[in-house]
């Protein structure tokens, strides 16, 4: 009936939870050409905000989904629409019972009131529970209860008064794209609707399940699946009725049978992540006319849930007499690595995704885009483990997308280790060496999409020759060997080789590509051919956004060489800030080339044997071109003299197809030389960490800048770059508030007297008498990374700290598993090798 | 008492109800299954006639294997017993329907004795063919009024009451008797959750039946045509009755 | 010929008896056979004289101590009766429950088929259109029956007199009874609302979800009355206690007829629709513009019901 406007700057789809606080967020943030849309009707549209549980816990290992979920929190209490419940998990489990452990140390490390308590303390604050079952709990007195529908309603008439034009009951056909302005993206046009079309300069896309479907119609991706998840309301129960409240007892979670039982005014509401992954396509989804209930309340399958209702039976006796009066089964998102989709899609421009994001994120993750919308990066928090630029073509298939869905869905409630890894789906993108590598035993950790050695079993031998130990607790053990320990010592000792395949490596090339180069990073690209360059990428804020190297390979030609981890997100960054005058072209290159590292004392006697290199003709930071005699073949290759490790030696780079040839051929070589295949732990952790050097993502996020992370050259360069203004301020301001430290755990023994090992999961840093140490910003001081220093015999630890707390040998404290050890700062900079003597050779 | 009620799985309603390309049956895609609402009250009135005068229910059903769902179902809220008469899912026409469930009722009496009541729907939910009880009935010699929305056992009668539009009328059938009974007869109960994992334990007998096809059959499914309406709006908020009015003068109403 | 099963209570012929005629009419008239009419259980000349005027040439009317009042065994046994010595073409009733409940019984007792709700009947071949969900979903059947009987769906013709009324002539149907099928009949009746009921009311007025509560009916009421209707309600309303089942409009409730049906705070969910589609016309008050009810309507407000129902009272007492 009401027609849609011609034309509208931003275009919201969905006016869920999402929606909704996205065109609050926006308008606040000035923006007033606003449309919002939905297929469904107003108040509820159908989606999954109008059936969710509406119930936060705050505490989670993840500082974003922590603290985007405490912000949204705070969002719903200052709307009014929030009720602190309280919370509590149970434990049915001694391993359980430690994982309350482990959130014990997130609630102090994200400053979230939390205690553990006995099975009576359970059974005072929930009566009706069988303490008989329980092992004890984990309360969080501020668990609350929120209003998602309400605030959906005030959020939208907050956008409405700003000039936001809202239509329920349209339905989106298509998203219409054009070509260019950048080259080799497409930019959205318009939203076709069946109630006519909306030319966009931005259209975001907040359509939860359907979110996926939806992008597709613009030849775009936001990888996520509907799956169910299944709820059931049973009462009326009189207990829950006397309370004359919606939430009148704290919502129990029963973390070992994956269920919660959350009171709703006279009855309980008991939602399960116990049942089979049940997945469905977006298409198979019903309309609101084809819904019994809601599109996203679809028929309950009852033998899915038996099973969970004899253990609410067994936790809650009461439960049994009561009526099953309502049940569902609900639909969710599920992503692939079960983090949200947010952010702009890469295949076109000024397409956003705000999906995958539930009830308990959706005002602060809507916030989160609203800022990266108007100021090209969010403000409240880095948002990279959301972004959905993260993602590879690999991950964006449905194939990929159901199997890690599957596979994650019953570890919702589950105790998920840091480095746990995923059993579906591996062996997606593999090395020229992977045969060679399975052959040696290698154990792979996945980086995303490719798998790499995390360390060789092959090596067993080192640990006998080191005198190396495994660890003493199987969680500390998990995901972790003394060989890496006995990799690392013998590349110190001998030489190492590491395979750096998985590097995302990508092409500036033409007239503009230095200058390019130079707008997007802090250090000066425009250096002579052949110089590598170590740079941070800034946001627009002069928050760190990438950490790479960039090399001038030639006059006109820039090489990008960036770790797995964001190689979606900096090819993003990379190809959107491009000129759009044709002066630069961008290729991926990373299955082209692969590269080895070749690292260690022998490392020069090694190659030599190879070539007619002589070591020490190239500066640090050099590429140069080498011919590399690999046994009857010779094959072209480039040194760059640079190392992640801190011994000497190059990654060298080759042609993709050479690589077998070349591994055989050092491997044949470095064999009495000491030559190891060595593997990412040594790489990634111990090698680093020795040398202080920071890793995105960890040490390095967009709250922090080159000053704070000590990563600020003495000058800055002249040229214009992305984020240069805000870096400019930060650097007149004077020293930064807080340091980058390397700290050395002084005694590791618990006060079971086992040696304890953390594992770089935001383990809080605590002062000598145990208080929280955050800075002027809020900015918590906590381990950003851990892992051995076998060379300096000591466990490191990085983190940001005061300044005033920062000095060598200050003493301060680190919580692990709830349990507090002696750590003392050891500098800002390397703890191996300081002077950097060997990596220069 | 001895009861036996007759359900039918049926798509539970709620929803838009779709056709399959081929017109040949519902599409059942985004439907979940129920008993039939008549007849789900049926199960209730049965579960409560026996709570009041002791017995046990016999839930009987014909269709597809599925269908032993709908009888745990209401096994779940009371049932003692559930039947079933497999077929393979394929819509049986009303004769055909009533005489294996005649026969399959004859072969439950003469093993356990005759039932006082048989209590159907008045119709089902899906096909609405208003017969299938009363053929039933029929066949068994049993008397049989539909529409009921109340019962009561009164010695060797059941007292039945039917809804009409002034009130209701009263019936006093002499037992063994059958009734069809409509939703608001009572408010179902819902299954507990001990009633759901109980009715888990409920072993459903089978008993093959089969007849001859009658003489209705179907030949495809659509859905009517939406007259589309041009709806006028006559205004917005309480300043819209005086046009309101004219529109009911109009019609001549006032 | 075509014969035409009428309900009645006694006194006046019942709206789907009407209809069934109307139907049978344009029915036997496709069958180029003449309209004779059923009259179970009595003989008043102004219910024949409806017949007539509704096309009937022929009334047979069946008169026994067990016909005193309604039965459905009887009446069904009648019919069969009706049906082995009259040899009718077709037989058919309005799809009343009474209509449905009479020709089953009768089909039972014949070993017919029975095709309830009929909207569309080709006498060529019998093939047929018939209701399904209550009129969410239609079915074509095709019937192969020695005598085809149907019942129309009801309110799905509009009751009309015949352009040329007939003076039927009147048959006795003699009858031989077995006075046990009076186990069946109807005992007692109890009265409990004098005057229009919600199948019968000329203006309904229905409250939905919208309405928020049992007292949130007050105003709905008031309005009713003021127009000598009734309240009606959709099934969310009865299943939060709000309203009895007796006013629930829909599929599993009552079908209503009204001039124009007044549907306040209702989203128009298909189950209602089907209940509500019998009306005249249809007025919608919701603060939903897209509301499906609002779509379906011929007039509506857009509005909050709390506000616009008593400006609708006030604004008709103004006037008066």
């Amino acid at each position: 009936m009401s027609e849609v406007p011609a034309e509208a700057r931003c275009v919201v789809i969905g006016a869920g939870i999402v929606g909704n606080c996205l065109v609050g967020h926006l308008a606040k943030l000035g923006w007033d050409d606003l449309v919002l849309l939905d297929k469904g009707p107003l108040p509820n549209p159908g989606g999954s905000t109008g059936h969710a549980s509406n119930f936060i816990f705050p505490v989670d290992h993840s500082k974003e989904m922590c603290l985007l979920g405490a912000q949204s929190a705070d969002q719903y209490r200052h709307l009014g629409l929030s009720v602190d419940s309280g919370g509590i998990e149970v434990a049915r489990t001694p391993e359980r019972m430690d994982e309350f452990q482990r959130r014990m140390t997130s609630a102090t490390a994200w400053g979230i009131e939390a205690r553990l308590l006995s099975p009576a303390e359970v059974g005072e604050l929930v009566p009706y529970i069988n303490t008989a079952v329980i092992l004890g709990g984990f309360y969080c007195p501020t668990v609350s209860v929120v209003d998602s529908l309400e605030t959906g309603t005030r959020m939208r008439r907050i956008a409405s008064e700003a000039g936001c034009r809202v239509f329920a009951n349209t339905e989106v056909r298509d998203i219409t794209t054009r070509d260019g302005p950048l080259p080799g993206v497409r930019t959205v046009e318009a939203v076709v609707t069946d109630k006519g079309t909306i030319r966009a300069e931005y259209v975001v896309i907040a359509c939860g399940v359907w979110s996926n479907r939806v992008a597709n119609m613009a030849d775009a991706y936001i990888p996520l699946v509907p799956a169910v998840h299944q709820m059931a309301d049973v009462g009326p129960i009189d207990v829950l009725a006397a309370t004359n409240n919606e939430i009148g007892y704290p919502i129990v979670r029963d973390m070992d049978t994956f269920c919660y039982e959350r009171q709703s005014a006279g009855s309980m509401e008991v939602g399960s992540y116990a049942h089979r992954p049940i997945l469905h396509h977006p298409d198979d989804i019903p309309s609101n006319d084809e819904a019994a209930l809601s599109p996203t309340e679809m028929p309950f399958t009852p033998d899915d849930f038996d099973q969970q209702m004899e253990e609410a039976i067994e936790l809650m006796d009461m439960l049994g007499d009561a009526e099953i009066r309502y049940a569902i089964n609900g639909l969710l998102s599920l992503t692939p690595d079960a983090m949200p989709c947010l952010g702009e899609v890469p295949e076109v421009r000024n397409l956003w995704s705000a999906a995958a994001v539930w009830v308990k994120e959706g005002p602060g993750m809507a916030q989160a885009v609203a800022e990266w919308m108007t100021y090209g990066y969010p403000r409240v928090i880095d948002t990279h483990g959301a972004d959905v630029a993260r993602f590879y073509p690999e991950e964006r298939s449905d194939t990929h997308i159901w199997a890690r869905s599957a596979e994650h869905f019953n570890k919702t409630y589950g105790i998920v280790h840091p480095f746990e890894q995923w059993e579906s789906r591996r062996d997606l993108q593999v090395s020229p060496y992977f045969s060679r590598q399975q052959a040696l035993d290698a154990e792979f950790f996945q980086a995303r999409t490719w798998e790499r050695p995390q360390w060789f079993a092959s090596n067993a031998d080192l640990t006998e020759r080191y005198g190396l130990q495994d660890r003493e607790v199987e969680w500390d053990a998990r995901w972790w060997s003394p060989i890496t320990v006995g990799e690392h010592l013998n590349l110190r000792e001998n030489c190492g080789l590491v395979d750096l395949s998985a590097f995302q490596i990508f092409e500036l090339s033409g007239p503009g590509a230095v200058a390019y180069a130079d707008r997007l990073a802090v250090n000066r690209i425009d250096v002579p051919t052949g110089r590598a360059v170590y740079t941070p990428w800034l946001t627009p804020d002069g928050g760190f956004r990438a950490d790479l190297t960039m090399i001038r390979t030639g006059h006109e030609t820039v090489r990008i060489v960036t770790g797995v981890f964001d190689g979606g997100r900096d090819e993003f960054w990379a190809r959107r800030h491009m000129p759009t005058d044709g002066s630069v072209r961008f290729a991926n290159i990373t299955e082209q080339v692969t590269t080895l590292g070749l690292w260690g004392p022998n490392a020069p006697e090694v190659l030599s044997a190879l070539s007619d290199h002589r070591w020490g003709d190239a500066p640090y930071g050099s590429l140069t071109p080498v011919s590399l005699r690999c046994g009857d073949r010779t094959i072209e290759a480039e040194l760059l003299r640079i190392s992640y490790v801190g011994d000497t030696g190059w990654e060298i780079y080759a042609a993709w197809d050479d690589g077998p040839r070349l591994w055989d051929a050092l491997m044949a070589t470095g064999a009495d030389l000491g030559l190891r295949p060595t593997g990412g732990g040594v790489y990634g952790t111990s090698g680093r960490l020795e040398k202080g050097y920071r890793l995105m993502g960890a040490e390095l996020e967009s709250e922090y800048n080159p000053l704070e992370a000590g990563l600020a050259r003495p000058r800055l360069k002249a040229a214009d770059f992305i984020g240069k203004e805000a870096y400019a301020a930060a650097r007149a301001a004077g020293p930064s508030e807080v340091q980058m430290c390397v700290l050395t755990v002084e005694d590791h023994s618990d006060r079971a007297g086992r040696k304890r090992y953390m594992q770089g999961g935001n383990e809080p840093i605590l002062t000598a008498d145990g208080k929280r140490i955050t800075d002027s910003h809020g900015r918590v001081s906590r381990v950003t990374s851990a892992g051995p220093g076998p060379s300096v015999d000591r466990y490191l630890l990085m983190g940001y700290l005061p300044r005033e707390l920062a000095g060598p040998g200050s003493e301060l404290q680190v919580m692990y598993m709830n349990e507090l050890f002696p750590v003392r700062v050891a500098g800002t900079g390397a703890v191996f090798d300081p002077e950097d003597r060997r990596l220069r050779g | 008492m001895r009861i036996c009620c007759c359900v039918k799985r049926v798509p539970a309603p709620g929803a838009r109800i779709n056709v399959t390309a081929d017109g040949q049956a519902v599409d059942v895609a985004h439907l979940g299954f129920a008993v039939s609402p008549h007849e789900e009250c049926g199960v209730e009135a049965a579960v409560q006639l026996t709570e009041a005068h002791g017995g046990e229910v016999t839930v009987l059903t014909l269709g597809a294997p599925e269908a032993a769902e709908q009888l745990r179902y209401a096994a779940s809220v009371g049932a003692h017993h559930g039947v079933l008469v497999p077929t393979d899912g394929s819509g049986w026409d009303p004769q055909r329907t009533a005489l294996a469930l005649t026969a399959a009722i004859r072969t439950l009496e003469e093993a356990g004795g005759p039932f006082d009541l048989l209590i159907f729907g008045n119709e089902s939910a899906d096909s609405g063919g208003f017969q299938v009880g009363i053929r039933v009935a029929v066949a068994l010699g049993r008397p049989m009024v539909g529409g009921i929305k109340g019962i009561e056992i009164d010695g060797p009668t059941v007292r039945a009451r039917r809804e009409t539009d002034a009130g209701f009328e009263v019936y006093e059938l002499p037992m063994p008797a059958a009734v069809g009974v409509k939703e608001g007869i009572n408010l179902p109960r819902y299954p507990t959750m001990r009633g759901r994992l109980a009715s888990k334990r409920l072993e459903v007998a089978e008993l093959a039946g089969d007849a001859l096809p009658g003489g209705q059959a179907m030949r495809r499914l659509h859905r009517p045509a939406e007259a589309a309406s041009e709806t006028v709006i006559l205004g917005t908020g309480p300043g819209a009755a005086p046009s309101v009015v004219d529109v009911l003068a109009d019609l001549g109403v006032l | 010929m075509l014969l035409a099963v009428l309900e009645h209570d006694g006194a006046a012929m019942a709206e789907a008896a009407r209809e069934a005629l109307t139907f049978g009419r344009a029915l036997a008239g496709r069958m180029g056979v003449p309209m004779h009419a059923a009259l179970i259980g009595n003989n008043e000349g102004a219910l024949v004289a409806t017949a007539g005027a509704h096309g009937a040439e022929v009334v047979h009317t069946a008169l026994h101590p067990v016909l005193s009042d309604y039965g459905p065994e009887a009446w069904g046994e009648v019919v069969a009766a009706m049906v082995r010595r009259l040899a009718p073409g077709a037989v058919l009733a309005g799809g009343s429950d009474r209509g449905n409940e009479v020709l089953a019984q009768a089909a039972a007792r014949l070993d017919v088929p029975f095709v309830a709700n009929c909207l569309d009947v080709d006498p060529a071949d019998w093939s047929i259109t018939r209701i399904q969900w209550g009129g969410s979903l239609l079915e074509d059947v095709s019937l192969s029956a020695e005598v085809p009987l149907l019942t129309c769906g009801l309110h799905s013709v509009a009751a009309e007199t015949a352009e040329t009324p007939a003076a039927p002539t009147v048959e006795e149907f003699a009858v031989d009874l077995d006075a046990a099928l009076a186990r069946t009949a109807v005992r007692d009746r109890v009265v409990l609302s004098a005057g229009v009921t919600l199948s019968t009311a000329p203006v309904v007025v229905g409250g939905g979800r919208g309405v928020g509560s049992a007292e949130g009916f007050a105003p709905l009421e008031e309005l009713a009355e003021l127009l000598g209707g009734k309240v009606g309600c959709s099934r969310a309303v009865t299943n939060n206690g709000w309203r009895p089942h007796a006013d629930q409009v829909g599929q599993t409730g009552t079908r209503i007829a009204p001039q124009i049906y007044i549907a306040a705070g209702i989203s128009g969910a298909i189950q209602h629709w089907v209940g509500a589609m019998g009306a005249k016309h249809i007025l919608a008050v919701n603060l939903d513009p897209e509301a499906n009810i609002v779509t379906k309507a011929d007039w509506a407000v857009i509005g909050d019901l709390h506000e616009v129902i008593p400006a609708i009272s006030a604004e008709i007492r103004a006037r008066r």
